[in-house]
């Protein structure tokens, strides 16, 4: 008899996929919007309880789906650091939604207010069914459907840049998923198989024995590539910042703290599972994810130093954080993995908080965006105002926040490399860089203007967004508590990475 | 040279099949062109991956009752792939072509250049 805890990722996905299919028949904003926080805090909650049992226990374990044993069929693995992505994904999925809920309302047209919060649902189905597919296909099916449900989220807010934003943003998405199949294909024709223990053995096989080594080189290239464009690496990146910095606050928290690393996630499943590390850097494929994220690191930071637009800027950040975890990968140690591993989980703990406090700035604010409108706004609504400055500060990198511990992580893993001193500056430079666009925003809202700077600003705001916003207020705390955590709390979090990378 | 073209015949007309698609989707500056170019790539590689489990003279894999002798199909798993991904490039394309409505009656063109002009005024 195995344990009852092993049907949790299946239970998990399943509810999630069925909680959509209900708010589409629904179609209640306000109660859907009940039913998809709740179904977070669900999932949750049986995410902790199986990162509990995995830990304790020190394994892994195959879960198959359907009737065929393997080598065919379809099948979930879970182990530690799957079950701790999961937990942290539904997390920040629930509180993303509940910081930027009061925007949600007012910026979706009310009679689509149900089928935003099925896209949600299905995006959460896709994202844990990311995380833990052990099964090449599957892992193809659901990156298009969170492929499609990213980019409903992006075009919910019904304004033309934002229709122009999200087909850009499908386009590169299509692209990269095409990539990815061919990879797909490839590997299957060389191999023969689908599901990722198999298909890790025929690959090893065939590295020893140097039979397609073009083919398989080629086709683990196609993935990352694919993976890459999806996850916004350095060069595939000019999408994200018009459709991160458009979308409705809810939609550029989930986007840019969620649905990257979703990508990522099964970038990072392939590169430790199926490929393994000593064959990623065997065929080049990690010097160039390197390169790439070193790259993206110092470009990301300097296309956010021109932006005005304060959602925008978010957005170009993010790019430059994408390039942190890259960085991580393309190092090619398993440290360089569990280094990134955790820059994923502070990442998406401090960008939806960065997200929803920069929309409840702009919200009391008369929805100016334009930092130079945004001056004094802190005084406005001091929580959004901390949560902003503590997530800034984090992204920076200040001792007690998790921001720093993913860097000095990430410098520890570089040390064994031997780019060691070209990844050790960029991560400087980076900092300084990330200091400099970070901080003079700090320094914006907390700056009191003039009153007859902001006179005409304030003549914006409406009576009812100046209200004090309860739902905000415990998102933004609750960020910031999830903040200090990795900040502080941070040795078990990475046991159970480390513990999880050792049981992939 | 002939005959490995003719061996691999179907993987040659998939490279330029998704040859055309690509070039589809970065030349094209109109929307529609560029969804007909994803299709055309997606075919190429369902194609590829049809042809791959695809063995000369044998029968689609349906099992009628009490013979099932394995070299008499071709592998299932390929065509079982295909079909789904037929599945998803239909929902993409339906997803995209929306999508696309709702931008020609926002702005009254699909000609990418001249929209990202557009909102770029529309932002200012």
């Amino acid at each position: 008899m195995r344990p009852f805890y092993e049907n949790l990722p299946f239970i998990c996905i399943f509810i999630a996929i069925m909680c959509g299919v209900l708010s589409a028949v629904i179609q209640d904003g306000r109660k859907v919007y009940r039913l998809a926080l709740m179904m977070t805090a669900v999932i949750a909650v049986l995410s902790v309880v199986l990162l509990y049992f995995l830990y304790i226990e020190d394994v892994s374990f195959v879960y198959s789906m359907g009737r065929f044993a393997a080598p065919y069929g379809n099948a979930i693995k879970a182990g530690p650091l799957q079950a701790l992505l999961a937990t942290a994904f539904a997390i920040v999925m629930g509180l993303s939604l509940l910081g930027g809920g009061h925007s949600l309302f007012q910026d979706i047209l009310p009679e689509k207010q149900g089928l935003y919060f099925a896209v949600t649902d299905l995006l959460m189905a896709g994202l844990l069914a990311l995380v833990y597919t052990n099964d090449m296909f599957t892992g193809y099916v659901f990156i298009e459907i969170t492929t499609i449900a990213a980019c409903a989220m992006v075009m919910a807010k019904d304004t033309g840049p934002n229709l122009i934003a999200t087909i850009r943003y499908l386009f590169m998405s299509l692209l990269g998923s095409g990539l990815f199949l061919i990879g797909l294909t490839l590997l299957n024709s060389a191999t023969g198989y689908l599901l990722m223990e198999p298909l890790a053995k025929a690959v090893a096989i065939l590295a020893e024995l140097g039979q397609y080594q073009r083919p398989l080189v080629v086709s683990i290239g196609l993935m990352v590539v694919g993976l890459g464009i999806k996850g916004a690496m350095f060069p595939f990146h000019l999408w994200l910042p018009d459709a991160h910095g458009g979308a409705t606050t809810s939609s550029s928290a989930i986007l840019s703290g969620l649905v990257l690393k979703g990508y990522i996630v099964l970038l990072i499943t392939l590169m430790t599972r199926v490929f393994g590390l000593q064959l990623m850097r065997k065929v080049g494929v990690s010097n160039i994810l390197l390169t790439l994220g070193l790259l993206g690191m110092i470009f990301g930071s300097l296309a956010a130093m021109r932006e005005y637009h304060v959602k925008r800027m978010l957005a170009n950040s993010s790019v430059a954080q994408i390039g942190y975890i890259f960085m991580g990968l393309g190092l090619g140690t398993e440290a360089g993995v569990a280094a990134a591993c955790f820059h994923i989980l502070v990442h998406a703990a401090c960008k939806p908080l960065l997200f929803i406090c920069a929309g409840r700035l702009s919200t009391v604010s008369g929805h100016h965006r334009s930092l130079k409108n945004l001056r004094g706004s802190a005084y406005r609504d001091v929580a959004a105002g901390v949560g902003f400055t503590v997530g800034a500060l984090s992204m920076i990198g200040i001792p007690l926040l998790g921001g720093f511990v993913s860097k000095l992580y990430l410098s520890e893993a570089a040390l064994e490399s031997p780019f060691m001193a070209v990844v050790l500056l960029t991560i400087a430079a980076s900092t300084v860089l990330n200091a400099l666009y970070y901080v003079p925003a700090i320094l914006a809202i907390w700056v009191r203007p003039a009153w007859e700077e902001v006179r005409f600003i304030m003549l914006d705001v409406k009576p009812e967004d100046m209200r004090f916003d309860r739902l905000f207020f415990i998102a933004d705390a609750v960020f910031i508590f999830l903040i200090f955590l990795l900040g502080i709390i941070y040795h078990p979090i990475l046991n159970v990475i480390r513990a999880g990378i050792r049981l992939m | 040279m002939l005959e490995a073209i003719s061996q691999n015949r179907f993987a040659v007309v998939a490279v330029i099949l998704f040859g055309i698609g690509l070039l589809n989707i970065m030349l094209q500056q109109n929307l529609l062109k560029k969804v007909v170019g994803f299709s055309i790539m997606d075919s190429a590689v369902f194609l590829l991956l049809a042809s791959l489990g695809y063995i000369e003279g044998h029968g689609a894999p349906i099992v009628e009752e009490g013979s099932v002798n394995a070299s008499l199909y071709i592998n299932p798993i390929p065509s079982g792939l295909v079909l789904t991904g037929i599945v998803v490039s239909v929902s993409v394309t339906a997803f995209s072509l929306a999508l696309i409505q709702r931008i020609y009656r926002h702005y009254g063109t699909i000609e990418l250049r001249e929209l990202l002009e557009r909102a770029k005024k529309e932002e200012d």
